[in-house]
């Protein structure tokens, strides 16, 4: 009799907990994972659910999910990798949204290298001028687009040095290796100031939109706790967080619809 | 198949492996050497360091190589006053960093063939009358030689699949500091599979060829000279 009410106590103790707190893993692209960690832990302390997070490059996340990643959900540091997942039927296409709105920076680890212009790269006044793989990473395409815009794509190639990532980038001016650097602003923004160096934030007229898309897996379809974290994202907390990092938020209200047009738009072209 | 960037990053990473197993060998030799005879009590901390690559994750290595050679690095500052600017992003660079990443696949396999001799053919040596010079060049070196050319192939196969270092310290750049390995990590970052396939599988069959002829050498020359010696 003893044994048996231990039994069931043990099960008390188990089943109710297990049944409310759910544990799910997100894919995060690493340029997201600081403000992600942050999200996590507010998150958790709400809802006593547990997030896992397992960060690495887009492009390396994209194949490991492919390849059957253990992974709840994708927070891609580009739109395309989300929209593939959704037409290689990886992904649920209604939970797609843009949840961050990357933001480009000129920067420098000297204090007053970069003015409020951005004119250092005009003057030619530098020796190394650091930018993410355009082939690679969005940041590095926005680089791309805004040295275009300013008619100096050409005239700096021969001072340019690549990154594979944008925290590599951030690597090679934070070490002083490249005076200059295209980065993203939530790299530098720390408590909403900057951190250090001298920087020059790039009008957004310079180069398109660095959207960063996000969307549920396959594995995570039935979670009650992921479409909780769903809802949650677009609420004032992860707002603030996000502001606080330098994104600026997009909730594009026409998400399912964006979702459809990519689905169709990429169904064409998958391997 | 393979684009014109893919050659390009085929051949600077040709240029770099044998430039490095070229350095690694006149470099390693006599610290090997130094390594297998002396008593000092330097030669357990020198042995440590000389392995250190073996144990550090490339891109840690590679994130202090960033530092150290950098312009506030010491190496940097060194450089810079040879009036020869910063080492990371150019081709010396990668020598550099390549030099101290396949160290211990030179140096230990030198040393093992040395300390295997004992010290019984440079005292036999001696005893003729032989300079401590001539009898490395006629009596240490010739018998260390299968051990030699491992540490050449090893040398050189590690620097050609090196990837850690060359990303963090060399900036990617075609024809300076972009390899194979990046080249490859390159497409598959960007989704390029097909292209990722046909590099990886001609690396794979370079160095298998590379590999075999050298062991299949080995091999020929180790059979003539037991007929020799027998």
């Amino acid at each position: 009799m003893s044994a048996l009410a231990l039994v069931g106590g043990l099960f008390a103790l188990f089943i109710p907990t297990a049944a409310r707190a759910e544990e799910f893993t997100l894919a995060v692209a690493s340029n997201f994972t600081t403000p992600m960690q942050a999200i996590a832990a507010k998150f958790e302390a709400r809802t006593g659910h547990k997030v896992n997070l397992a960060s690495g490059s887009s492009g390396k996340l994209f194949a490991q999910i492919r390849h059957g990643a253990p992974f709840d959900a994708f927070f891609s540091a580009d739109q395309v990798k989300p929209s593939r997942l959704v037409a290689l039927e990886l992904a649920k296409g209604s939970t797609l949204f843009t949840y961050a709105n990357g933001t480009l920076v000129l920067w420098s680890s000297h204090a007053d290298l970069v003015d409020g212009q951005g004119s250092v790269l005009n003057t030619g006044r530098y020796k190394k001028l650091a930018i993410a793989n355009p082939r690679l990473a969005p940041y590095g395409i926005a680089a791309v687009e805004a040295l275009q815009s300013l008619g100096i794509e050409q005239s700096s190639r021969a001072r340019r040095v690549q990154g594979e990532n944008i925290s590599q980038t951030y690597q090679f001016v934070a070490t002083g290796n490249a005076d200059l650097g295209l980065v993203a602003l939530s790299q530098l923004m720390r408590n909403g100031r900057l951190s250090r160096g001298s920087a020059w934030i790039v009008p957004q007229s310079l180069y398109r939109p660095i959207r960063q898309d996000a969307v549920i897996l396959n594995r995570g379809v039935d979670s009650p706790a992921l479409a909780e974290f769903w809802a949650f994202f677009s609420g004032p907390e992860v707002q603030e967080i996000l502001a606080s990092f330098g994104y600026t938020a997009d909730f594009s209200p026409e998400k399912a619809e964006k979702a459809e047009k990519a689905e169709k738009a990429e169904k064409s072209h998958v391997e | 198949m393979l684009s014109d960037t893919d050659w390009g990053a085929i051949w600077l990473t040709l240029r770099l492996a044998t430039t490095v197993t070229a350095l690694l060998l006149l470099l390693g030799t006599p610290l090997a050497l130094w390594l297998a005879n002396t008593r000092s009590a330097l030669r357990g901390p020198v042995s440590a360091l000389v392995a250190l690559p073996l144990v550090l994750p490339p891109t840690v290595l590679g994130f202090y190589l960033l530092i150290f050679m950098g312009p506030n690095g010491p190496m940097g500052q060194f450089t810079q006053a040879l009036g020869l600017g910063t080492l990371p992003f150019t081709f010396w660079g990668l020598v550099i960093a390549s030099l101290l990443y396949s160290l211990p696949f030179v140096v230990q396999p030198i040393q093992n063939a040395i300390e295997s001799q004992g010290p019984r053919p440079a005292e036999v040596a001696a005893t003729l009358r032989s300079s401590p010079w001539d009898t490395f060049w006629h009596v240490t070196l010739p018998l260390a030689k299968p051990g030699i050319l491992t540490a050449a192939v090893l040398g050189f196969a590690h620097t050609v699949g090196e990837f850690g270092v060359v990303l963090m310290i060399g900036g990617n750049i075609p024809g300076e500091t972009r390899v194979v390995s990046v080249q490859i990590y390159d497409h598959v970052e960007a989704l390029e599979y097909t292209q990722a396939h046909w590099l990886s599988a001609s690396m794979i069959v370079f160095s298998f060829a590379v590999l075999l002829s050298l062991y299949l050498l080995q091999q020929r020359k180790s059979a003539v000279g037991l007929r020799y010696g027998a």
